[in-house]
């Protein structure tokens, strides 16, 4: 290239592209990528010779969500290989696990995936509750469900507001986040903390619903399935929305599976994967709902599957709020948690995915061993599957279509 | 000698004022500098309410209030935001071409500038009447594109490079369906009794006045077609929403102005709403008959021409009213006591441009040829054609909330296979229903 | 009092005289000086842009020659055709190239002293052109006049009520082979259509 220098294409000559030939530029259409390509065969094959480009997206750029850093190869404007750097958000969760008590970490998770820190609360909670054998209460595993899928629906709104405004639409930005504040309003009564939630312990949930609560979950229920309606007419059938992803970061089933990928971008490439169903966990095995799966696992798909998951997450709180128990909110949990020696693995399904919390204990206060698997960090894998052959407005719309936040990324 | 002066100068300058031609025709060359600077100014006050405008409606669209701390309703903002522009450290990056990168927002300006010299506010309301006006103000506004290709190299960074590439690219492109989209109505002026028709501004709003019909009801659809492929391809030119590639914010950081800051970064947008302005000014002297008021067939008679004068007037007085609605609606505290104030002040300013206005319509209503009716009459040109530029404008920002962002791919496709195809056909049509009229 | 106030005080009411010419020769010989210095600078920068740069001043100086001898068609032309279309094609396709590199090279080749002397040989016929000129082709400055230069053009590229003009052939020749070269750039450049 003319004005970038051509030497700092050498230092990521490593970024080999898997199967593409050098001939057919100039053409937007992509192969498909199978899983076996995913091995870099050749690490030393460049295109040094052609018009090649490479570009570093990040840590500081509007569209990658944090401080993702995406090494883009580009041909003129056409990707050729990507490669995420990470870890720019590290704070080390994991081992700080291993120095906390159980009770004392459990904030720590919310720091993780901070747009759905309820449901991390979930998973751990859980997790240390079966490395405890106890059961929550039901009580305390209903308002467990309803703020969990309140905490979806957060999820997907903040998703959905960012993916579009990435795509260029500004609006429905901030339609959302209006939106998303009548849920916050809620998280903030309940518990005190919007963001941070902290809203369950182990063993069931800390505090009683407050006085209303039902009545105001309810109200949000008819508030909010209207403005869904409005996201979906600014976008569902605009047409460049359409054109701008439809087709675009196609991963089949297969790929998918293959690597890892879990949540709405596998359920957007049809598979029927859903752990409150496969698994069922809390108090979902109780409420009926649909598990909505796409066809062609493109970016549209993923924003359909998402769409509809929100609906489906209303259906699940009407259900829980309406029948909610009454009864205790705290199990029997020792003063001191002190687990039996062993491991557990529990996995929940977040917003993102799914979400597991791996725990070996040594019988002492504290964790020994803490691993999470975060659906974000696992997903991102897919980045670069998704991207090649396509264009670098496409990359800023597939990582807004992953639904990455950087903070479970990097832990 | 000073006696002489003194008597030569009112002359001088009374001399154009009964004028019913430009001051470049009739060779006045005191009154096209009067004129140029008040264009100038003018330009350079719109660009600043369009800049209010803009982040005022935007926010609206957005549930928002948008700026609302300086001044009343945020009126001083764009002031406040031109002084900090200015005030801010000129930065040059140490690897970009230091003589390229400083002279490339001054190209985009000059061109987005030069090309007001032709645009007609009304029949004598514009520095000078070309010959050659659309295909001057196309070939000019053309030149601006120089100054986006020439910043994003000039910068030595990747992003404002694809920037560049990609407006060149694109603003190539769609000046050629934009172009035959003109066209098509330039063959519209030719239906006259000479079978001549014109490329000077003026004269085509002539031919609209001559024909009684703003020519994008003309031959109906295809004038209408016309102008939409026109009103798709001047966004696409400008680098507007839903086709700002060229400075895709999440795609691109800024695109090609990202090493640009402080002034020279304020000259850029500047030059993109004057450019905004230009542009949709002509499409309103191709399609929407420049200064001619509505209705002009339909309602006409000295009655009716004296309702449609008393429009500025009433537009102002409207203006007024909502300055002064949003006064009663300030929150009794002290601390809006200075911006209520404020507040009652410019909604003065407007009623009192609203009497002066409705005054001329009412003294000026007589059809002989004083000075008063003179004014009056210019006082409706200007006002019908800026309405009409107005309402575009709106439509920019109106675009800009709704709509998301095309991919580059798929702008190309739009401008060569469909805009292209389709304004050829409206052009071949035209000319085939032209002759078959004529 | 100059004789171009003159003429705007007496042209003031309802006049379509057109604007006197106002220092001619100035205008001329700066925009001459301009197109030669800016053309001179073409071939002497190392750096391509600035020479891209370089040559978008000539074309306008000479947009604005066009202008002074009353064709502004072809200065409109001039202005769209070349600096708007062709200089953009060109700083696109400049921007492709490795600057760092050319900026090494030399500029001259071998062959300079063929390219000085086809100079030299347009050169003596310039000067043989002004020198004779008068002589060799008779007065028609005004032949075409401002206010219907487009219309003039127009009638000697396509004619008039009928009649075909004198350049009507040449014309649709040319577009002719325009057509052909474009198409010859889609198949070259694309593989699959």
């Amino acid at each position: 290239m003319s004005a970038p220098t051509g030497e700092d294409t050498k230092n990521i000559s490593h970024l080999a592209p898997s199967n593409r030939e050098n001939s057919d530029q100039g053409e937007t259409e992509r192969k498909n990528v199978g899983g076996n390509d995913l091995t870099f065969e050749n690490p030393d094959k460049t295109y040094l010779d052609s018009n090649e480009l490479i570009i570093n997206m990040g840590p500081q750029h509007p569209a990658t969500h944090g401080v993702l850093r995406v090494i883009l190869k580009l041909d003129g404007e056409k990707v050729l290989g990507t490669e995420c750097v990470i870890g720019y958000l590290h704070r080390g969760v994991e081992k700080i696990a291993e120095n906390r008590t159980y009770t004392m970490f459990n904030p720590y998770v919310d720091r993780m995936d901070y747009v759905a820190a309820v449901s991390n609360g979930l998973g751990y909670c859980e997790a240390v509750e079966k490395l405890l054998n106890v059961e929550a209460t039901p009580r305390a595993k209903y308002i467990r469900v309803i703020l969990t899928e309140l905490n979806r629906i957060a999820s997907h709104q903040l998703w959905l507001g960012t993916h579009a405004l990435d795509i260029g639409a500004m609006t429905p930005l901030f339609y959302t986040f209006r939106d998303r504040e009548e849920i916050l309003k809620i998280f903030e009564k309940y518990c005190g903390a919007r963001l941070t939630t902290h809203a369950f312990r182990i063993g069931g949930c800390q505090y009683e619903t407050y006085a209303g609560f039902e009545k105001e979950v309810k109200n949000f229920l008819t508030f909010v399935a209207p403005k869904i309606d409005e996201y979906e007419t600014l976008l569902t059938t605009n047409r460049i929305w359409m054109e701008r992803t439809k087709n675009v970061g196609v991963i089949s089933a297969a790929d998918a599976i293959a690597l890892g990928v879990t949540g709405p971008v596998l359920r957007a490439s049809g598979v029927k994967w859903d752990l409150r169903k496969a698994q069922p966990y809390a108090a979902y095995s109780e409420f009926d709902f649909e598990i909505p799966v796409g066809t062609n696992g493109d970016t549209y798909d993923r924003y359909l599957v998402r769409m509809a998951e929100m609906r489906q997450s209303l259906r699940i709180i009407e259900q829980a709020v309406n029948s909610i128990p009454e009864g205790p909110i705290m199990a029997k949990v020792p003063k001191v948690i002190k687990p039996p020696v062993g491991e557990i693995y529990h996995s929940i399904e977040s917003p993102k995915g799914e979400l597991g919390y791996f725990i070996v204990s040594d019988g002492s206060t504290q964790p020994y061993r803490l691993r999470v698997r975060p659906p974000s960090f696992v997903n991102l894998q897919a980045l670069d599957i998704m991207v090649r052959g396509l264009l670098v407005a496409d990359v800023v719309a597939v990582i807004g279509t992953i639904d990455i936040v950087l903070g479970e990324v990097d832990r | 000698m000073p006696n002489m002066i003194a008597i030569w100068m009112p002359n001088f300058i009374m001399s154009y004022l009964g004028s019913t031609v430009t001051p470049g025709e009739a060779g006045s060359q005191f009154w096209a500098l009067i004129y140029v600077l008040i264009i100038f100014a003018g330009v350079s006050v719109a660009v600043m309410s369009m800049n209010w405008l803009e982040r005022k409606a935007l926010a609206h669209f957005q549930i928002r209030l948008g700026p609302m701390r300086v001044g009343p309703h945020g009126l001083l903002q764009p002031i406040a935001d031109a002084l900090k522009l200015m005030l801010k450290e000129d930065i040059i990056p140490s690897e970009a071409d230091q003589f390229v990168f400083w002279v490339a927002p001054l190209i985009g300006l000059l061109a987005a500038f030069t090309v007001y010299t032709v645009i007609p506010f009304g029949p004598s309301q514009a520095v000078s009447d070309m010959n050659i006006g659309i295909l001057f103000m196309l070939g000019v506004s053309s030149l601006g594109v120089l100054g986006v290709v020439v910043a994003g190299w000039a910068s030595n960074s990747h992003y404002p490079l694809i920037g560049a590439l990609r407006s060149s690219a694109q603003m190539v492109s769609y000046e050629v369906a934009m172009g035959l989209a003109v066209v098509s109505a330039i063959l519209m002026t030719s239906l006259n009794e000479k079978g001549t028709g014109t490329l000077s501004m003026i004269g085509i709003v002539r031919a609209q006045e001559q024909q009684g019909i703003w020519f994008i009801f003309k031959f109906f659809p295809l004038g209408l077609i016309a102008f939409i492929v026109f009103a798709i391809a001047m966004i696409a030119e400008t680098n507007r929403a839903p086709f700002d590639m060229a400075e895709a914010e999440s795609e691109l950081t800024a695109g090609y102005h990202t090493e640009y800051s402080g002034l020279r970064w304020s000259l850029f947008m500047l030059a993109e709403y004057a450019a905004m302005i230009a542009v949709s000014s002509i499409a309103v002297t191709l399609w929407l008959g420049g200064w001619m008021r509505p209705f002009v067939r339909l309602l006409h008679g000295p009655s009716w021409d004296f309702i449609f004068s008393l429009f500025p007037g009433l537009t102002f007085l409207g203006l007024a009213a909502i300055a002064f609605v949003g006064v009663l609606r300030m929150p009794a505290h002290s601390f809006f006591k200075i911006q209520k104030i404020g507040l009652e002040a410019f909604g003065g300013l407007l009623g009192f441009i609203a009497l002066m206005l409705l005054v001329i319509a009412i003294a000026g209503r007589s059809q002989d040829p004083s000075i008063g009716s003179r004014l009056n009459e210019s006082i409706g040109y200007i006002y019908w054609f800026l309405l009409k530029v107005a309402v575009f404008m709106y439509l920019f920002i109106w675009y800009r909330a709704t709509w998301p962002r095309y991919r580059f791919d798929q702008l190309m496709r739009v401008g060569w296979k469909v805009l292209l195809p389709i304004s050829l056909a409206v052009l071949i049509v035209t000319a085939i229903v032209g002759v078959l009229v004529a | 009092m100059n004789p171009a106030m003159n003429s705007a005080l007496n042209s003031g009411l309802n006049s379509t005289a057109g604007m006197a010419p106002v220092a001619t020769p100035y205008f001329f010989y700066g925009l001459a000086a301009l197109a030669v210095v800016s053309g001179f600078l073409v071939i002497t920068r190392r750096n391509v842009v600035h020479s891209a740069l370089a040559l978008i001043v000539t074309l306008l100086s000479v947009a604005g020659l066009y202008l002074m001898l009353y064709a502004p068609f072809v200065a409109g032309v001039q202005i769209i055709v070349y600096a708007g279309g062709i200089m953009v094609l060109f700083l696109f396709v400049i921007m492709l190239v490795n600057i760092e590199r050319s900026v090494k090279e030399r500029r001259f080749n071998s062959m300079w002293p063929v390219g000085l002397s086809a100079a030299g040989a347009l050169f003596t016929l310039f000067v043989f052109a002004f020198a004779k000129g008068r002589a060799l082709f008779p007065d028609r400055m005004m032949s075409l006049p401002e206010s219907s230069n487009t219309q003039q053009i127009a009638t000697m590229l396509y004619g008039d009520a009928g009649k075909i003009g004198p350049y009507t052939f040449a014309f649709e020749i040319a577009s002719l082979l325009l057509l052909v070269a474009i198409l010859g750039a889609v198949i070259m450049t694309k593989k699959k259509i």
